[in-house]
């Protein structure tokens, strides 16, 4: 995971030297939390929730998100979103929220973090006119099919079947090098599947689990782990 | 099933038996009554036991308790040993005196040692040359030995011949050992005597052993006679091919067979291993018993943790089944193992099995490779640790 994301992040840093504009490199650097995040107009939550007006709001305090205990209680316990909280967040997402289930390792770069936080202070405070949310995952982005996201997924078989996940994955969704995969929407949940299975995500284990997965196999793992409650 | 509810028992409360266990209760929800029957009150898992020698891990880190698995599932878990399998009344005697009826038995005991495979040793010798191949207090004994190595001395292991649990288990603990003394006592010497031709993982051990261990380390193999050792505790020698050596600590891994309740309830054959059916891990002598993990002779998965507890969920399943007739999907079996070698630098092999009538057979893996970034053998080792946090959840939670 953290080769990957380190990878992400260069080419992140790579391609955002390249501009001059602060505000466009903070929105290149939320490439990565987009597969995650949705921000702007019509925003949802999805694997995270969504960041609009995320300054000024306590932690792990929006209605429709099942938020981990961990987030919950950060939030009942004072922590709230600022410059500073979410620079400290995201530098080290894991040692600020301790058993946050966001699976990221963090933003190295202080001025990374700051290009980043500034851009997204952009969509907080009531601004109108907030440009349409990026979706988090699309098949296209993947080379995948879409028709992938129309097969239906039979939860009681997905059941069954997570026991292989479970082995790596937790059920109470900790993320603790091995992210967390609980709470997800379904559509996200097939594409990721799908990415490895095709070999367009790459990872030695995870290409090998969803190799031998069927269409229906992963949709009804989709269904499945949408439902699992984590530890709310 | 005498009116009242259906009865399960599993022996064993390791990697097979208490996944098992938690399962069948968990998804039969109080329709199975499920008794575990396991003598320690703690298991301390093999799995990271090394990692423990090496300085990486506490030792209560890697001990696990049985209270969830009665608080959370209704497990009665019975702290005894089985003693007998009564096969025609379906019963188990306990060593405490006493029996418990099953409808279907899980036996999940893990290994036993082969009498004299290594002349010279027996378990009596277990303090003088420590075998740690079962955690609790032989890996503790070990470590405490390594650590109160002469500077300069020797430390030998005696590996396993085929099949043995834990394929890299050894090699790991080598690494981990040559951790150890590359810190506290650079001089030292690390002697493996081997029966076998190769190992697992065998070039990444050695590609890790060579950058980070440079002249620490001797594997004897059978061409210079490491398939004819013998050992003579009182002296502290080791003798390969008619020379002995002197050493300071000496790790002795016999060979293996199934835990011995298996030979007792009459379902192991010539090799020593109970053999299984592939699709649901009954006994291939009698199907009102399921023999799970390292003690299964099922075909080409290694015996592991991982292993035990992939095959513990499709027993479950299949019991399940048979007695309160809920679904039975086809068995997915896999593996993946990590092992550490030095600080920060984890490796893995993995696979995938389906079940066919002859045995579980491997249908596509992985393995790490040589000459891999260190950032990518960071990320396995923190995959490593992920894994134990899951499992050992999905064992006991
Ligand atoms: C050094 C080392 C490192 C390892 N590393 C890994 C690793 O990284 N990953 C991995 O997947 N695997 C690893 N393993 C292998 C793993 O520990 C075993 O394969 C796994 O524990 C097998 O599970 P099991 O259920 O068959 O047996 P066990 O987990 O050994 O459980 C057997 C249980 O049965 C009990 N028992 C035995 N006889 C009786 C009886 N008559 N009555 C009642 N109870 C009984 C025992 O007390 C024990 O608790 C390692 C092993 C070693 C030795
Ligand atoms: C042997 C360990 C292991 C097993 C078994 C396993 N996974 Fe994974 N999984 C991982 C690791 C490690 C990653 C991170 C991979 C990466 O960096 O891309 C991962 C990533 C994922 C992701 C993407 C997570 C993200 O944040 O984008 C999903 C979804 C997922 N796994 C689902 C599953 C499902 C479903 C199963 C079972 C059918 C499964 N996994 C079995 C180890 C495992
Ligand atoms: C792999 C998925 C993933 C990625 C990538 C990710 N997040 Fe998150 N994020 C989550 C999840 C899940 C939560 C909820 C965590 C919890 O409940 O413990 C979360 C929570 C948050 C929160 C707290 C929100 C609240 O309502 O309290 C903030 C802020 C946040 N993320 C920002 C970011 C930013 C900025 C990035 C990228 C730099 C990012 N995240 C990357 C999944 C992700």
């Amino acid at each position: 995971l953290t080769a990957g994301l380190l990878a992400l992040t260069l080419l992140a840093f790579q391609a955002a030297s390249a501009w001059s504009d602060d505000g466009e490199r903070g929105k290149e650097l939320f490439g990565l939390c987009k597969r995650c995040h949705q921000v702007g107009s019509g925003a949802t939550h999805r694997i995270g929730p969504h960041l609009n007006d995320v300054f000024g709001r306590a932690a792990g305090s929006l209605a429709g998100f099942r938020y981990s205990r961990a987030m919950r209680e950060a939030g009942t316990g004072g922590l709230v979103w600022d410059d500073a909280t979410l620079d400290a967040f995201l530098a080290d997402p894991h040692t600020f929220v301790p058993r946050s289930r966001m699976s990221f390792d963090g933003i190295k770069g202080m001025d990374d973090r700051a290009a980043l936080l500034a851009w997204l202070q952009g969509y907080s405070g009531g601004a109108a006119d907030l440009p349409p949310a990026e979706p988090t995952a699309t098949p296209e982005e993947y080379g995948l099919d879409v028709k992938i996201l129309s097969v239906a997924g039979d939860p009681e078989y997905g059941a069954y079947l997570a026991g292989e996940c479970t082995t790596c994955h937790r059920t109470d969704g900790a993320d603790k090098g091995i992210p967390s995969i609980v709470g997800w929407p379904v559509d996200d949940f097939v594409i990721a599947l799908h990415a490895y299975k095709s070999g367009t995500r790459v990872h030695a284990v995870m290409q090998m689990v969803a190799g031998r997965l069927s269409d229906e196999e992963i949709a009804a793992l989709a269904a499945h782990f949408q439902e699992v409650e984590g530890n709310p | 099933l005498a009116g009242g509810r259906p009865r399960v028992v599993v022996v064993g409360g390791g990697a097979g038996g208490a996944t098992a266990a938690r399962y069948i209760a968990k998804d039969s929800q109080g329709a199975v009554d499920v008794t575990l029957v396991e003598p320690s009150r703690a298991y301390y898992t093999c799995f990271f036991s090394n990692l423990y020698i090496g300085g990486f891990r506490e030792w209560e880190s890697i001990g696990h308790s049985y209270g969830a698995l009665a608080a959370n599932h209704g497990v009665n878990v019975v702290h005894d040993w089985a003693v007998s399998v009564d096969r025609d009344n379906r019963s188990v005697g306990l060593a405490g005196g006493g029996s418990l009826a099953y409808d279907r038995l899980i036996l999940s005991p893990g290994i036993d040692f082969r009498d004299g495979s290594v002349p010279g040793w027996d378990l009596s010798q277990q303090n003088r040359m420590p075998h740690a191949y079962k955690a609790g207090s032989q890996t503790q004994l070990l470590k405490a030995q390594i650590e109160a190595m002469p500077e300069g001395g020797t430390y030998c292991m005696v590996a396993p011949p085929n099949p043995f649990r834990c394929p890299p288990g050894p090699y790991e603990r080598i690494s981990m050992v040559a951790h150890v003394l590359k810190q506290a006592n650079p001089t030292a010497k690390i002697i493996i005597v081997d029966p076998k031709e190769k190992f697992s993982k065998q070039g990444l051990f050695e590609e890790g052993w060579q950058r980070h261990y440079p002249g620490m380390i001797e594997r004897i193999g059978p061409d210079f006679g490491g398939d004819m050792v013998e050992v003579r505790p009182e002296a502290m020698e080791v003798v390969v091919d008619g020379e002995a050596m002197k050493v300071d600590v000496c790790n002795v891994i016999p060979a293996q067979q199934a835990g011995r309740i298996a030979a007792a309830a009459g379902i192991t054959d010539d090799s020593g291993w109970a053999p299984i059916v592939p699709h649901t891990m009954q006994s291939r002598a009698d199907e009102n018993i399921h023999v799970l993990g390292d003690a299964a002779l099922q075909g080409d998965m290694p015996k592991s943790g991982f292993s035990a507890n992939s095959q513990a969920k499709a027993c479950a399943m299949a019991v399940r089944g048979a007695l309160t007739g809920s679904s039975v999907f086809p068995p997915r079996y896999s593996n993946t193992c990590w092992s550490l070698i030095a600080t920060g630098d984890g490796v893995k092999v993995g696979a995938s099995y389906e079940a066919t009538d002859e045995k579980i057979a491997k249908t596509d893996g992985f393995i790490s490779q040589t000459g891999e970034s260190a950032e990518l053998r960071m990320a396995t080792y923190e995959e490593s640790l992920g894994w134990y946090d899951g499992i050992t959840a999905d064992m006991f939670s």
